[in-house]
């Protein structure tokens, strides 16, 4: 593919708002877990919740579309410069040309879960002034942002459980090269509800202690929330050095079960072939993988098995879920923005709760951040229902 | 951007398979609405079959329709599966279950409660690790699937398979989020003309509004504004004769897209 700027990017998560947060604690090896206390939630595990108090009412011309999701995603949107760079390309591009593709897993769904509670004693319905399309539906999100952001382009919602948020880096590269739209805000917002929570639950994959991925003692997920968004436009002959760039994407499929991955990793090593064959690289030109890695015994092993038959097991690894918590459908877009704060402050993220690795895995995985020079990385989403994506991110000289 | 079609997929009510439709919707037979039948695939494994519920048996069967008449290996076809909302049900009893004490989300309800269920089963049952997507756009989801379709035919020079479905959902989900009738709708999509295509189809996006393009029979009318895989029909009914047409279908914002339907 022909390579795209991130010319804007940023993140909120627990471990704090905005890239600057994000960078201290990933330097420090700080994480943003904490013993679950979100709303009426009995269960014994851990969660990486932004703080409610930092989740404000949307500003009152947007106010239809208030709910847990958007206010993150609203959150996020006001950090690191991002309304800046969107309000110039506006005028640059068109307000028609600029596309936006974000990824969600639930969207809104808690509105829906507290409704719930409050319904018709007689009719069983929902609580009047209950808006479904503004604050439920999967597409909530995107025509909060399209709002916010006053944009008009081609629009769409990927949904494609923890692999969503970097799909939507696919979806843009293919509007983009179509001629569909010319630039594209792309990210993705995922909040913590109970469908999530007690799903995890009920699969028996939620660790009752903080998560602690290529450990030994690993035991499942710890469930986070957060939002990221990046702008994208195709890439310039001169750009300053440090500029981050989409080089490479891939998907795959596994074929192979619902909720667990193909114990060989099949689907993800096709995934990261092909993102590879996209960015036009060879697997010794990567030199850091952030990896999926959510901590439960299967995942991790799969993975392993995966990048070490593609890579060998000199590349160094991580996964930044120990510090942030799974993300889900936001697990895409902050792990690529993780990668990008790498490339462009020439450092590797350690692995915060990791103690011991897992003697049976090989990757060479790194436990403490380290001042390293990343030139070229990739990051690993795959998701319920084999939905694999990778990404491959680098950096101008 | 242009793309050619090699088959058509087509289930709802009264429209049993594009085969059986083509007559209805190019007006040569009355349109009488009826029963949509949604057998489980039998191309899935007897556990995933049981687990199965309607989305997933209307998107596998809609996209099995076009499949089944192309030559194509189904293993090698990437996907584009899209829907206002998914399962519906599945989303309602989650919902009403942690609105209760006991807080019980069985494991099967949610996995099949993720967007991209039909997607997981589909490539399952075809043993397909071909790339796929799944994507939701309210009322535009068709539109939203067709344009990431065809980008996807376009610059990956490969075929793809659209398949859009929406169905009702339960009350009282259904009294904040009405959706008409049940239907699926499947396009396959080759970047350039083969053998077995049989039209062309030019799509451009256009930010004013214009008129949408209708459906004659008030029935299927009310299908196409009341159910979002609704918008289409008139693509599938332009599908249906050697006739040169362009169309109009609603999109985000005010704005439209149109879709230039030739035979090749």
């Amino acid at each position: 593919m022909k390579p795209l700027t991130l010319s804007a990017f940023t993140l909120t998560t627990s471990l704090g708002v905005g890239l600057r947060a994000h960078l201290e604690a990933l330097r420090a090896g700080r994480s943003g877990l904490a013993p679950c206390a979100f709303e009426s939630v009995r269960l014994d595990t851990w969660v990486g919740q932004v703080p409610d108090e930092q989740l404000v009412p949307l500003p009152a011309k947007l106010a239809a579309f208030d709910c847990r999701n958007n206010r993150l995603a609203q959150l996020a949107l006001v950090q690191d410069g991002f309304l800046e760079t969107v309000a110039a390309a506006r005028n640059r591009y068109g307000v028609d040309r600029i596309g936006l593709f974000l990824g969600t897993s639930t969207s809104g769904l808690l509105n829906t879960e507290l409704a719930y509670r409050h319904r018709d004693a007689r009719s069983g319905a929902l609580p009047a002034g209950f808006d479904y399309a503004a604050t439920h539906s999967g597409f909530s999100l995107a025509r909060f942002v399209q709002a916010q952001l006053e944009l008009k382009g081609p629009a769409a919602v990927v949904s494609t459980a923890c692999s969503s948020s970097a799909k939507v880096f696919a979806s843009a590269a293919r509007m983009i090269t179509s001629g569909l739209c010319d630039a594209a805000v792309i990210g993705g917002a995922d909040s913590l509800c109970l469908t999530t929570l007690y799903g995890f639950a009920s699969l028996g994959l939620l660790s009752s202690a903080p998560c602690r991925p290529f450990d030994g003692e690993r035991a499942g997920i710890s469930i986070g929330e957060g939002a990221g968004f990046a702008f994208l436009e195709p890439a310039r002959a001169q750009e300053p050095a440090g500029t981050v760039r989409l080089l490479g994407v891939g998907e795959s499929s596994d074929a192979h079960h619902m909720s667990t991955p193909h114990p060989e990793g099949a689907g993800a090593r096709a995934a990261m072939q092909r993102a590879l064959c996209s960015a036009g690289l060879a697997a010794q030109d990567i030199d850091y993988v952030n990896l999926h890695g959510t901590a439960t015994r299967s995942n991790d092993a799969a993975e392993d098995q995966a990048v070490s038959d593609l890579f060998g097991t000199g590349i160094w690894c991580s996964s930044t879920k120990g510090a942030t918590g799974h993300l889900l459908g936001a697990s895409g877009i902050a792990e690529a923005v993780i990668c990008a704060l790498a490339l462009r402050e020439q450092f590797i993220p350690g692995s915060a709760n990791t103690r011991r690795l897992d003697p049976g895995l090989r990757v060479r995985y790194l436990l403490d951040s380290a001042a390293q020079a990343p030139q070229r990385v990739m990051s690993n989403s795959f998701g319920f229902g084999g939905s694999n994506c990778s990404l491959v991110l680098g950096r101008v000289h | 951007m242009q793309v050619f079609v090699e088959s058509v997929g087509l289930l709802g009510p009264g429209l049993a398979g594009w085969l059986a439709s083509r007559p209805v919707l190019a007006g040569e037979a009355p349109y009488v609405p009826g029963q949509v039948l949604l057998p489980p695939t039998d191309a899935l494994p007897a556990v995933e079959r049981r687990r199965t519920g309607l989305p997933v048996r209307l998107a596998l069967n809609t996209g099995l329709d076009a499949l089944g008449r192309s030559v194509r290996p189904p293993d090698t076809v990437a996907t584009v599966f899209t829907s206002s909302g998914a399962d519906g049900l599945v989303n309602h009893q989650i919902c009403e279950s942690l609105a209760g004490a006991e807080r019980d989300v069985s494991p099967t309800r949610f996995h099949n409660s993720v967007h991209n269920a039909p997607a997981g089963y589909w490539s399952i049952a075809l043993r397909s690790p071909a790339p796929s997507t799944s994507l939701s756009c309210f009322d535009w989801s068709f539109v939203a699937g067709l344009l990431e379709a065809c980008a996807y035919c376009i610059t990956e020079a490969q075929p793809v398979l659209l398949i859009s479905y929406d169905l009702p959902y339960p009350e009282p989900l259904h009294a904040v989020r009405p959706i008409t009738g049940t239907l699926g709708a499947a396009l396959l999509l080759a970047p350039e003309a083969t053998s077995d295509s049989f039209a062309c189809i030019d799509i451009q996006t256009e930010p004013s509004a214009r008129a949408p393009t209708r459906m004659d029979d008030p029935a299927l009318e009310a299908l196409r504004i009341g159910n979002p895989t609704g918008r289409a029909l008139p693509v599938l009914r332009a599908l249906t004769g050697p006739a040169t047409g362009t169309l109009v279908v609603d999109y985000l914002n005010g704005g439209s897209v149109t879709v230039a339907v030739s035979p090749c």
